[in-house]
């Protein structure tokens, strides 16, 4: 392949790559003039949970309620509201189900502690298991030389 | 002390065993979202009537100064599980101790009205919530959905769905269990 040809082709398909990326469904009649707000607002409804498909941010989502919210969002962006009182603002009313990212509350600890738990105790039953595994092998080494020793006295001594 | 760490991953597979059981047993539905407004106030709006209908509009005053326990039925014409669940609706129109309204959500005021001519009005009020922006105010996720209100304005009760068989079942004895309260 020529370089010409390979170059034109990669282009081509990173094109196709960003292409693919755009066509989401924030429609064009809810974009803001405001880049700068329209980023803030795009970034917090990846972070927002569609309430009628359940797995799909609302960025991302063609359903009604997720196109009202998205609108809702660039509303208060646009009066002024900062990022955490949008958030909040949905919370209040949806509950933390619409946040992708569960808060740090007593409810969570499990959620977000037990991870941390779990790699504590697995890292201290891999160590034990090893030094058990090193202990046997040494054992086994003192053993094979001491029976080595052994069977050499006894051939010098015959 | 070994011997015991050989009935770890048993005792483990036992507790994802009966954790599975439970989930089956227990009708427990990971998908349904519990509502954020239980134990709060009815949130503030203001809706006019649905336009063409013989009905008041409903804010959240009506609401807290009916003296009764408050259902809140969100419903559209365009929705069919609402016109499942209109007869039960009517079936609670009925009941003199209860004030039952409505919001009309994301309808237009002609279907909304012929919906409500051709199926009958259970309700006291109506709002015309033609946006859905209210809606949103009540966290709601699409239509029915029901509310029941005491009667300072607290939200007791959120029911997701129509109100047929179990659901409704299930509706008039928690709505029975208020009513018997107050």
């Amino acid at each position: 392949m020529s370089p010409k040809l390979f170059i034109s082709i990669t282009s081509f398909l990173i094109t196709i790559v960003i292409l693919a990326g755009a066509s989401l469904a924030v429609e064009p009649d809810e974009i803001l003039s405001d880049p700068e707000l329209e980023l803030r607002a795009r970034e917090i409804s990846a972070d927002v949970r569609c309430v009628v498909c359940q797995n799909e941010p609302i960025d991302s989502s063609n359903s009604g309620v997720a196109r009202d919210l998205r609108i809702l969002i660039r509303e208060r962006l646009s009066a002024g509201d900062s990022d955490a009182e949008v958030l909040d603002f949905l919370v209040k009313r949806y509950g933390d189900f619409v946040l992708f990212k569960p808060p740090l509350k007593y409810t969570t600890y499990v959620l977000w502690f037990s991870p941390v738990i779990f790699l504590f105790f697995g890292t201290l039953i891999l160590f034990r298991v090893f030094k058990r595994a090193a202990l046997i092998s040494e054992q086994k080494d003192n053993s094979i030389i001491h029976k080595n020793k052994t069977s050499t006295h006894a051939n010098l001594e015959e | 002390m070994r011997r015991f760490l050989f009935f770890i991953p048993l005792i483990i597979s036992l507790i994802i065993g009966l954790f599975s059981i439970w989930s089956l047993l227990s009708g427990r539905d990971p998908a349904s979202i519990p509502s954020a407004l239980v134990n709060n106030k009815v949130p503030e709006f203001q809706l006019g009537p649905i336009p063409g209908i013989n009905l008041m509009g409903l804010s959240n005053e009506d609401i807290s100064k009916s003296q009764k326990i408050t259902v809140l039925n969100f419903f559209a014409s365009w929705c069919i599980p609402c016109s499942a669940e209109h007869s039960s609706l009517k079936k609670l129109a009925l009941k003199e101790d209860i004030f039952l309204v409505g919001v009309n959500y994301k309808d237009t005021a002609k279907d909304a009205s012929e919906w409500l001519n051709k199926l009958g009005n259970p309700y006291v009020r109506t709002g015309f919530d033609s946006s859905g922006r209210i809606g949103i105010e009540w966290g709601i996720s699409g239509v029915p959905e029901t509310f029941i209100i005491d009667k300072n304005g607290i939200i007791l009760n959120r029911f997701s769905g129509p109100l047929l068989d179990v659901q409704f079942e299930e509706f008039e004895k928690t709505l029975m269990g208020h009513l018997n309260e107050s």
